[in-house]
């Protein structure tokens, strides 16, 4: 029940938002995240954005994942 | 920036071979969350760890730990004068001792499926003569998008929209799991998106107090293996600190404004789960200024009369106590089409993901 998906915020109207969820757009309660801007990704739950995606820790997971190979496995 | 399909198998490799090494001797892993339990199912996961590594899933679906007094109390609603029902979608197929709310659908009970609460609200106004229930499950991550739907509730003046809740806080639960004797954990795999909501302090309690390790986990696949990867370095080192591998989203105070609004509207209160029974501060009840919104105490009911399913041994498997093929209905007389316990029902539950993806092959390790 917790499944949230990632989307990107195009347009605001003071709580309403309008995000972009791979192409599809949808209306969503910015009540749970006032500070929201156009263009930030965002967590949507139940027709709410719940949290904001911080992209570059996103960028830092991935690089991570990328370069994982090049570090020795402890034992 | 995009993984290719190649740069996700290395790196899943990495992982599996760092597994591997870690572990020295056998360790039962819980993934609290039902997200996680499909993730985990869905990408394999279980085939490529040792078998040295259990995982064993936890209470983390609302659905499943939701008791039958309160679907028992749905259904008793969904047969009210002039009353609506909104939902969503999981519950409508959870048994209550005689009924379900889709078998009361079915009938002609008005019960509709939202997929936020906030349409609820719609369904309020365009139905004045009526009185509109809002069924609020769900934890952390979901309980807020209740609280800002009755504080919209409130500003729009809709005097017709009740909640009946049933919302839990999983902290508690995991303190109960952590304090039976008869349940080993030997690692926490902690819900990415509750911990979005609450932030990392609710629980510190099971490093500090209880000394086992804990992982807040994200639900890719490679977030998954990485939380696992995180979790056994922790016992290979003897260490026990609740660390954040979902740092994309999980900040360590969590969300504050949705949290203000929560503990706006609702206050800690003693709950019953399935299987565990009542844990105290375990749920959330409406404040007494928000208690006109409550289907409880402003539209009384008839005393509702409860039984469980013989034999279904749920409870058991959200404790963790058993896996879901240690039951004697599952896969017999309990089934998806036909489902005898909560956990069969919510695509969630433990025992429908291990039905879906392990038929025939249960014995995973």
């Amino acid at each position: 029940m917790c499944l949230a998906v990632p989307a990107k915020i195009i347009k605001r109207s003071e709580f309403l938002g309008t995000v972009d969820i791979s192409g599809v757009t949808r209306e969503v309660s910015l009540m749970l995240l006032p500070d929201a801007v156009v263009g930030d990704y965002v967590l949507v739950h139940a027709g709410f954005a719940i949290q904001a995606i911080d992209e570059e820790e996103a960028l830092r997971t991935l690089e991570l994942f990328k370069e994982l190979e090049q570090y020795e496995i402890d034992s | 920036m995009k993984l290719t399909a190649e740069e996700t198998a290395r790196a899943a490799d990495f992982f599996t071979q760092a597994i591997a090494k870690l572990v020295k001797h056998p360790v039962r892993l819980m993934e609290v969350c039902g997200t996680h339990t499909v993730s985990i199912f869905r990408s394999g996961i279980r085939q490529l760890l040792p078998d040295t590594v259990e995982l064993v899933s936890g209470p983390g679906c609302p659905v499943c730990v939701t008791p039958n007094e309160y679907l028992d109390t749905a259904i008793a609603y969904s047969g009210r004068k002039n009353t609506i029902l909104t939902t969503f979608g999981d519950m409508l197929k959870v048994p209550g001792s005689q009924s379900t709310l889709m078998a009361e659908k079915t009938q002609g009970a008005d019960i509709r499926i939202v997929y936020s609460p906030l349409d609820s609200l719609a369904v309020a106004r365009e139905n004045p003569e009526k009185v509109v229930i809002f069924l609020a499950v769900g934890f952390e991550t979901t309980a807020p998008t209740a609280a800002a739907t009755i504080l919209q509730a409130e500003q729009q003046g809709l005097d017709n929209f009740f909640v009946l809740s049933a919302h839990k806080l999983v902290p508690p639960a995991l303190r109960t799991i952590l304090s039976a004797p008869d349940i080993r954990v030997d690692g926490f795999l902690l819900p990415g998106h509750t911990a979005a909501i609450s932030g990392l302090a609710p629980y510190q309690f099971v490093a500090s107090e209880y000394q086992v390790p804990a992982v807040v986990t994200g639900f890719e696949a490679l977030d998954i293996l990485q939380g696992i990867y995180m979790l056994l370095a922790q016992i290979a080192n003897n260490k026990a600190e609740v660390a954040n591998q979902y740092r994309r989203v999980v900040k360590p105070a969590g969300n504050e404004a949705a949290c203000r609004i929560l503990q706006q509207v609702y206050q800690p209160a003693p709950a019953i789960w399935r299987g565990f029974g009542e844990i105290a501060d375990s749920g959330l009840v409406l404040k007494p200024q928000y208690s006109g919104f409550d289907a409880k105490a402003r539209l009384p009911l008839a005393a509702v009369v409860t039984r469980e399913p013989s034999g279904c041994r749920c409870g058991e498997v959200l404790c963790g106590r058993i896996r879901p093929e240690d039951c004697p209905h599952f896969g017999l007389s309990c089934t998806p089409e036909h489902p005898v316990g909560a956990c069969m029902v919510s695509v969630e539950g433990a025992c429908a993901a291990w039905y879906k993806y392990g038929q025939g092959r249960w014995n995973y390790a």
